[in-house]
């Protein structure tokens, strides 16, 4: 089996956030200031990227300003070619900063808007957040940043879909990502409060595709039904160790944000090897390439091509067994989970993500 | 989105032509994506320039490889214009 080349890299430089939401993809055991990777390490690690075939690099979190080395993490992600995000709350985006991240060549920001409307987006916040978000979306606009607004939907917001998307419109946003939150460590932890009824899903669809219609050529917007809500999976992240890599605060690379939730999976430490090393020959990077680990009825199915299975870490996570079928799958049995999980919207409580033990 | 020979083709402003020395190819990169172009596809992509017509195109890489080529052009334009590289 030939190995691709990876594409992008996402670099999740700090677990630290000023923000609390509830559907956070970090995991639910934050990695502490004090065991993030150095400056050095970083450096180290984007050279390796680029050496590797990366075209794409992600600098997110966490909030990634808290990071005070972030604008030499971008000048040198500049210079080896990079085109990179800043993936931002917005909150530190300071004139100063921004200033120097766009001295440093940083081109795009991706600014996150929890809800057009205060009082829930500061709710899902956690902190007070709608003014600052505006300043930093102000500044992005005057410095003239490619601009992105990314929403996370769920219950508590997709009936207000078409007002968000006119508020990114309003912006000045080039594109509009409209995220459907996916269910893993926190967002699995809170599903039942911010999974959307099928009245809501179709809804949302079709103002979304008015909208899209409506807003063409001036704002490009990305839309997609959440994965509970299809028929078959989502090809995640197009196929495990396939285009991605994503390093955490500690120096941990796995293929997806999620797979070290798989037990029995080990993921190694950019510490300790190389990029190289790590795409080509760590085991965890092998675990479920290509389709030799699959189960029936992926074995046989003409769409394992197309999605690979579906996601690993929520088979592992719905199903206790990561080289199942994506349960989301309706040639499975195990699609009655994700049926139940639907009907199950009565959630009213929810928990912050924050630090254990916090 | 399909162009005519009087489109005047523009790329996204969050597109931009680059090159990558790993798969010694050019490519287009945006945000979240990159399309590996060939030498056709940079010859094009390098004459667009928001004030250059289809047609314009179309006649000097016409006269570069000394064939007609403005059938395919104009539907390599579209096909970018189709995924909103190309406005």
């Amino acid at each position: 089996m030939t190995t691709e080349r990876p594409t992008t890299l996402l670099a999740e430089l700090t677990h630290r956030c000023p923000l609390h939401c509830p559907y956070c993809s970090n995991p639910l055991e934050l990695v502490r200031a004090d065991r993030e990777i150095s400056t050095d390490d970083w450096k180290r690690v984007f050279t390796q990227a680029r050496d590797l075939g990366v075209l794409q690099l992600g600098l997110s979190g966490g909030e990634p300003l808290v990071r005070k080395d972030l604008e030499q993490l971008a000048a040198h992600a500049h210079d080896l070619g990079f085109y990179q995000t800043l993936v931002t709350s917005g909150l530190g985006l300071t004139r100063q900063r921004a200033e120097r991240l766009k001295q440093a060549g940083l081109e795009h920001i991706q600014v996150s808007v929890q809800d057009v409307d205060p009082e829930h987006a500061e709710r899902i916040a956690g902190v007070s957040s709608v003014k600052q978000k505006r300043a930093a979306i102000a500044l992005v606009k005057e410095l003239e940043f490619a601009f992105t607004i990314n929403v996370v939907l769920h219950r508590q917001n997709l009936d207000r879909i078409g007002e968000i998307i006119d508020f990114a419109a309003e912006m000045g946003a080039d594109r509009l990502e409209l995220a459907n939150t996916q269910y893993y460590g926190w967002g699995l932890k809170n599903r039942s409060w911010l999974m959307p009824t099928r009245e809501q899903v179709a809804q949302a669809k079709a103002t979304a595709e008015e909208r899209i219609a409506r807003y063409r050529g001036r704002m490009q917007m990305i839309f997609v039904l959440p994965d509970y809500h299809e028929a078959y999976p989502k090809a995640c992240y197009g196929g495990w160790g396939r285009f991605y890599i994503v390093v955490g605060p500690e120096g941990l690379a796995q293929p997806c944000h999620a797979a070290s939730s798989i037990p029995g999976l080990t993921f190694p430490n950019v510490r300790d090897h190389s990029l190289e090393w790590i795409w080509h020959d760590s085991p965890g990077f092998q675990a479920f390439r290509g389709d030799a680990w699959m189960k029936a009825p992926c074995r046989t199915c003409p769409r394992k091509s197309v999605d690979f299975g579906g996601c690993r870490c929520q088979a592992f996570a719905l199903t206790g067994d990561a080289a199942n079928a994506d349960p989301v799958c309706t040639l499975t049995p195990f699609r009655r989970i994700i049926d139940a999980a639907v009907e199950e919207t009565e959630g009213a409580e929810f928990e912050y993500r924050q630090l254990a033990n916090a | 989105m399909s162009l005519t020979a009087t489109s005047v083709p523009r790329l996204w402003r969050l597109a931009r032509l680059s090159f990558d020395p790993v798969r010694n190819r050019p490519v287009l990169l945006y945000p979240e994506g990159a399309v590996l172009l060939n030498e056709t596809g940079k010859a094009i992509l390098e004459l667009v320039d928001g004030k250059r017509t289809v047609a314009e195109i179309s006649a000097i890489l016409g006269e570069k490889y000394h064939t007609d080529v403005a059938a395919d052009v104009t539907e390599y334009l579209s096909g970018l214009a189709a995924r909103e590289l190309i406005q």
